[in-house]
């Protein structure tokens, strides 16, 4: 806002033209706070209308060219001034003129590619967002309207579990073993601790869950450890050719699918950390990595929908048609 | 909850345990007790030993059951020679108490009652924590600290 101009300001609004049925999710915000933005997925076109209002009326507005952009990028919170791009498109909305009167614009970026999930890191952030922008000779207006993006996964083909013989020569020797190696962001972790040998007094176990962002590259690599869960598993002392369950429901965390090596700039990975601490509080760990995915919700519900119109075949129409405006209810 | 597939939660499947091992005595046990402090010599001279004895059936301890005596300066010996050798973080011996060595006290100074009794709690929970690290069962000052009649402070250092 220019206090020394009695000229022509404006106010830039972006509307979606799908904002009604879009559907919005929370993402946290580099200070912890958690907001609702709308969601796209890749490929997916991105479309709305720019209105630019003028502030004053009767006055002209007098600019260097109106556009709008879609931009994807990474900011390193160590490195602010440099932002990476790695998606980065324009439409021209108007050339450089005046605006006599209040304005709306058109847009379409058609099925953007949109490669990484949005993430909101300790080091790192990787945003997409578009900006409109009125191009004047003293000072820009801009709006921009922040998106989040998610990636989708398939189940995976190859998924093996994990199962591996560790200890500690003549002290301790267990074999641990997790049902899968790549889990779904709402799927549950099911395994078990097999104990060898036990020569220390153990008094109980615990399995962790650990995020470790790792940004930089070459000699200035930094890791940023957090963990995530802690989830006793056993609590007193276990003896040889004991089996203790594992079972651990991953939707109750807040996690990410696992990144690697995102546009080389950032990796977030994840890991589960076997836990065993005796009575002295000496601590025995072994660690491993799984790889966590994004289970898209779309199957859901044609699923529900699809069961409904299978009841039919055979139930009475009564029930059937509960079941169907029940399945309606849900998809909507 | 209508996915698609349900996830199965049921438990993996493990092999049933050995009863003898389900029943027997565990392969952990490792008892060690400090206790009887004589006050041996006279005047100046004077000085506390404790019976330190030991009863387990970890297989790297040659002896299963072992009594020895042992003074205060014997257990500062073992804490510097394991912060010397081992990587471990040796834990706290109770104090010095050179106040109490001081002339001129009102009580016994390092030879009265509580004192002993609380020294003698703390070189007890001193000795059961440092036995049971992985790390220190390997070093030889440790067993010999625990199964040998007297500490050879001229001994060669080394793991087990």
């Amino acid at each position: 806002m220019s206090f020394f101009s009695f000229g022509q300001t404006a106010e830039i609004d972006i509307v979606l033209n799908d904002a009604e049925t879009r559907k919005k999710v929370e993402h946290k915000t580099e200070d912890g706070k958690k907001d609702k933005y709308f969601l796209f997925y890749d490929g997916e076109t991105v479309s709305g209308k720019v209105n630019v209002t003028l502030k004053n009326p009767g006055k002209r507005l007098e600019h260097q060219g109106i556009k709008i952009e879609f931009i994807g990028q990474i900011e390193l919170y160590f490195d602010r001034g440099n932002h990476h791009e790695f998606v980065s498109l324009v439409k021209d909305l108007a050339r450089p003129g005046e605006m006599a009167q209040s304005q709306t614009f058109d847009f379409e970026f058609t099925h953007v590619e949109k490669p990484y999930e949005s993430y909101t890191g300790q080091n790192v952030k990787l945003r997409y967002f578009l900006r409109a922008t009125i191009s004047r000779r003293l000072n820009d207006i801009c709006k921009e309207l922040e998106i989040v993006v998610h990636t989708l996964s398939t189940y995976p083909e190859l998924n093996s579990s994990i199962k591996m013989e560790v200890g500690i020569e003549d002290c301790l020797h267990i074999e641990f073993e997790y049902n899968k190696s790549k889990y779904h962001l709402k799927d549950v972790i099911v395994g078990k601790i097999y104990f060898l040998l036990v020569r220390i007094k153990i008094k109980h176990m615990e399995i962790d869950i650990i995020k470790r962002e790792t940004t930089g590259t070459g000699p200035n690599v930094y890791h940023e450890n957090d963990t995530i869960a802690k989830y006793e598993i056993m609590d007193g002392a276990p003896v040889r050719g004991e089996s203790i369950p594992i079972r651990l429901f991953l939707a109750g965390y807040e996690m990410t699918p696992t990144m690697r090596d995102i546009n080389k700039k950032f990796s977030v990975r994840y890991y589960l950390n076997l836990v065993l601490i005796d009575e002295e509080e000496r601590r025995y760990f072994k660690q491993q990595e799984i790889t966590l995915w994004r289970k898209g919700d779309i199957v859901r519900k044609s699923m529900s929908h699809q069961a409904a119109i299978a009841s039919q075949r055979f139930e009475g129409s009564a029930s059937s048609e509960k079941a169907l405006s029940q399945a309606k209810e849900e998809d909507d | 909850m209508s996915e698609a597939t349900v996830a199965d939660t049921r438990r993996l499947n493990s092999k049933p345990q050995d009863l003898t091992d389900a029943y027997g005595p565990p392969s952990n046990f490792l008892e060690i007790d400090v206790y009887d402090p004589q006050t041996i010599g006279v005047g100046r001279n004077r000085f506390t030993t404790y019976e330190v004895r030991m009863k387990t059936n970890l297989p790297i301890f040659k002896m299963k059951e072992s009594c020895v005596r042992r003074r205060y300066s014997d257990f500062e010996w073992l804490k510097n020679e394991l912060e010397r050798d081992s990587k471990i973080v040796v834990p706290p011996l109770p104090g010095k108490a050179l106040k109490r060595q001081l002339p001129f006290r009102g009580d016994e100074g390092i030879f009265e009652e509580s004192f002993i009794e609380e020294r003698r709690a703390g070189l007890e929970q001193f000795i059961n924590r440092i036995a049971g690290h992985p790390l220190a069962q390997n070093e030889r000052c440790l067993h010999m600290f625990l199964q040998e009649e007297s500490i050879d402070r001229n001994y060669i250092p080394g793991k087990v």
